[in-house]
């Protein structure tokens, strides 16, 4: 659903490449991952659930070059002579985390690693994630030993435009070697969580809302005048601001709406479709009252952690509210999100795990940070399932990967065992 | 509406809250987990008047021929949870006026039909210490409850046999506390602080040694000092927040100087100074979440503190500190630490019995052991599954939380108005009105 990488400076080709790069030359600096050169694995699992299809029993997965070369039962594949071998009770594919600011917010909460929000001014979508993700943060080597291993993140909720998100891998000591998508959202906030200051615009909903339309209205002029000048000289100088609301008109990404309340909802939708925007819905606490809206829309949600607080405009969120949008057929991810105070970060695991024990199935929790949560930010193509082709990005469990007792055994992310610490 | 009121005066005219049922009640079939013995396969619980009168293998307890029964199998039955520090019921922090405030109660500002207080029943909780913040040295006296069904704090309160209200008192080190004047600024001057309200109550309580019960000799009275009076006699317990090493050892240093009893709270550097907290016999009480303390003193909170605590022979048990944690979701804290390699033993004990100790409560909550108070509740399966529900709540042999209770079960999953204070909670108008 996202595009990828227009006319950012970024080929994610070339990445690979400088990956692999970066890997010789700073091999120690990826600190606890034992080694680091992707090499051919066989991951064997009890049960590997490969979230395309049904799991398998005594499966195995193979991976070369970084990327899954097979996957079926012991049976049928043969573990090539010169793999590494991994064994673990239970295989699942890499973790999604379908919005954080993992990166830009940081382990210590301490000011200087808390850029997930810029309060200069209300409508930012300039600001890029890129510019302020730090890959060497604790925070990401925390979430990846639970098994994350792709991350939507970036700037969060806090003002009404609050900028831009990427698409990361949590591996690599630079942004430029973990990011899979540079701009892949630009993120709003609707309610109470996106007004100024006192005093300042905007303090109201339906301020909000007229900011935003303006904004779009002020794109649209713009592009109207790039789409009928004649000569170069008669386009419109180049404006950041108004470049981003350009590419969402142009539906090149989506918006990302963080909203809790109904109204809130109902206010994005009618945005969205004034506009013809691509949206995401985000938080959402109070979407199972307005699911027939949301599914008429076909838009998707990534939806508050199961066990967010209920306080605040999310204070009617219900723990079950996953199970209710997934029943509806309403595409559903799982996020970590941003608290301002305890805990730092959320882990996708046991969010996921919590719907799982409130009304969805195994397979269908397991999807919301995998398989679903890869298709609504729009890389099913490399990550999400264990499927030939697409990356080894690999979890592997003790047991149920769900129960609090179970525990991450280790995590390979394109062939790299990133983390065989227990966690 | 009018069959409402009918039933709100039947409710009246039997008492405010549900009695416990003059009938002994039977509870058969479960896996029993007394705590203080080994899990029971298929037990029976026999309570009677809002206490446990047997307990034990279903062949060797025999029912009354008189008792209700209640079929429970394939359910695990426990006792009630007891949370050693929350903040349920909308307390404050504190009155930051001044750093030091042992004279305010939380008696004096719990609202009993806060939403969460509902909530903790649905995680199971029967017994909680609810706490003024962290964010003043002293913010004031804790709160013992019971949760039991009422809509005024006093249908909640412990007391002892004497009728005195049950609590501790709060204090707080480390960064939460250091503030801008008058709060102090400094790890040396809380410390200094709190040594100087100590001597003050060591010198008004020789004071009022010295004047022999004669009234005209007495000091004047001076709520704070009589506080720390209660608790220098060891008749209030000081429940200490803190959670860097130094600030722990800093805790059992004025410990051991003015001799109070204590007990450490969140403690994230427990496993740093697990031996020293050992040698001076003070239990923790511990916060066990599943992701970084979120500030620098709670960098080290690890869910294999529960673990090194246990190692050490430290009493632990665990606490919501909600609204860090939810109550609904307590369980999860020692699954968490038994994640992090604690013994399925001591954390269903750290739920439990560790934190009627901790609040001096163990010999009426905490187990399941005849002559104890009938706080229990009935689990779909193991409690440390993630899967696993509490299904009812029970104080005092009463039935508080119903998850089959629709109105219950919003509390229980959240929901439109779930968080919402409570316009009243009376078991007797939820069971007769609304089905």
């Amino acid at each position: 659903m996202i595009n990828r990488v227009q006319g950012s400076g970024f080929r994610v080709q070339g990445l690979r490449f400088l990956w692999l790069l970066a890997l010789m030359t700073v091999t120690a600096a990826i600190a606890g991952s034992g080694q680091c050169l992707a090499q051919d694995l066989a991951v064997r699992g009890e049960t590997v659930y490969t979230m395309a299809g049904e799991p398998i029993r005594n499966g195995v997965v193979l991976i070369r070059g970084g990327k899954i070369e097979q996957v079926g039962p012991e049976k049928q594949v043969k573990i090539p002579a010169g793999y590494k071998t991994l064994t673990a009770r239970v295989v699942t594919p890499g973790l999604i985390d379908a919005h954080t600011t993992t990166g830009l917010s940081g382990y210590l909460n301490q000011p200087g690693e808390q850029e997930q929000v810029e309060k200069s001014a209300p409508i930012q979508p300039e600001l890029r994630a890129l510019d302020a993700y730090n890959a060497r943060e604790r925070l990401v080597d925390w979430v990846r030993g639970y098994g994350v291993t792709t991350m939507n993140t970036g700037h969060g909720p806090g003002t009404l435009v609050s900028g831009q998100t990427m698409l990361v891998k949590t591996k690599g000591a630079t942004v430029e070697s973990a990011v899979l998508v540079p701009s892949a959202m630009v993120a709003v906030t609707l309610g109470g969580a996106g007004f100024a200051d006192a005093g300042k615009a905007p303090g109201t909903r339906a301020k909000q809302i007229a900011m935003l339309r303006a904004e779009f209205i002020k794109a649209q002029e713009t592009l109207r005048k790039q789409e009928t000048a004649t000569t170069e000289d008669k386009k419109p100088t180049r404006d950041l601001r108004v470049e981003m609301f350009v590419r969402l008109l142009k539906r090149e990404l989506p918006l990302l709406v963080t909203a809790h309340r109904s109204y809130d909802i109902l206010s994005a939708l009618r945005l969205a479709k004034e506009f013809n925007l691509r949206l995401i819905l985000d938080g959402a606490a109070e979407s199972y009252l307005v699911m027939d809206e949301i599914k008429a829309a076909g838009v998707p949600v990534i939806l508050h952690p199961t066990m967010y607080r209920s306080t605040g405009e999310a204070e009617n969120l219900s723990m079950e509210t996953a199970a209710k949008l997934i029943h509806a057929g309403i595409p559903v991810a799982l996020q970590s999100g941003y608290e301002a105070y305890v805990p730092k970060t959320r882990m996708v695991l046991f969010e996921a795990g919590a719907a799982a024990a409130n009304g969805l199935t195994l397979a269908e929790a397991l999807g919301t940070i995998t398989m679903q949560a890869a298709k609504i930010l729009g890389i099913s193509d490399r990550v999400g399932s264990l499927e030939i082709g697409k990356d080894g990005d690999v979890v592997l469990f003790d047991g149920d990967p769900f129960e609090y007792t179970s525990h991450v055994k280790g995590v390979v992310i394109e062939g790299v065992l990133v983390s065989e610490e227990t966690h | 509406m009018r069959y409402r009121l009918l039933l709100v005066a039947v409710c009246l005219l039997f008492g405010w809250t549900a009695q416990a049922q003059e009938k002994p009640q039977a509870y058969v079939g479960a896996e029993i987990l007394p705590i203080t013995g080994p899990p029971i396969p298929n037990g029976t619980l026999i309570v009677h008047r809002g206490k446990i009168v047997a307990v034990g293998p279903a062949k060797s307890v025999t029912v009354p021929a008189d008792a209700e029964r209640v079929d429970v199998t394939g359910k695990v039955l426990m006792p009630g949870l007891v949370d050693s520090h929350s903040h349920i019921g909308g307390t404050a922090g504190g009155d930051g006026s001044a750093p030091l405030q042992p004279d305010a109660r939380v008696l004096d500002s719990l609202n009993v039909r806060d939403a969460g207080v509902q909530k903790a029943r649905a995680g199971g909780i029967t017994t909680v210490n609810v706490m003024p913040g962290s964010g003043l040295l002293s913010s004031g006296q804790t709160l013992y409850l019971k949760l039991r069904s009422g809509g005024t704090i006093d249908e909640l309160l412990l007391r002892d046999e004497q009728g005195t209200i049950l609590g501790g008192l709060k204090m707080a080190n480390g960064t939460n506390s250091i503030r801008t004047a008058p709060m102090p600024g400094t790890r040396g001057k809380s410390a200094a602080l709190f040594r100087e309200l100590f001597v003050k109550a060591q010198d008004y309580r020789e004071k009022i040694r010295r004047a022999e019960g004669k009234p005209d000799q007495l000091p004047p009275r001076d709520l704070a000092l009589e506080t720390l009076v209660e608790v220098l006699n060891g008749k209030r317990v000081v429940h200490f927040h803190t959670h860097r090493h130094d600030d722990i050892l800093t805790v059992l240093r004025l410990q051991k100087e003015f001799g109070f009893r204590v007990v450490l709270h969140h403690v994230s550097d427990g496993a740093l100074v697990a031996k020293e907290i050992a040698a001076a016999g003070v239990p923790v009480s511990l916060i066990v979440i599943d992701t970084p303390g979120g500030k620098l003193e709670a960098v080290n909170s690890s869910i294999g503190t529960g673990l090194a605590l246990e190692q050490a022979g430290v009493l632990v048990g665990f606490h919501t500190d909600d609204s860090i944690t939810d109550s609904r979701l307590f369980l999860r804290a020692a699954a968490l630490a038994v994640r992090g390699g604690m013994s399925r033993e001591k954390a269903l004990f750290g739920l439990t019995m560790a934190n009627a100790k901790i609040l001096e409560l163990d010999k009426r909550v905490g187990s399941l052991e005849v002559g104890k108070d009938a706080d229990f509740i009935v689990l779909s399966g193991d409690p440390l599954s993630i899967y696993s529900k509490v299904l009812q709540t029970f104080v005092e042999g009463v039935k508080v939380f119903d998850r089959s209770n629709p109105k219950d079960y919003l509390l229980a999953v959240g929901g439109y108005g779930a968080s919402h204070d409570q316009v009243m909670h009376l078991d007797c108008y939820d069971d007769g009105g609304d089905q």
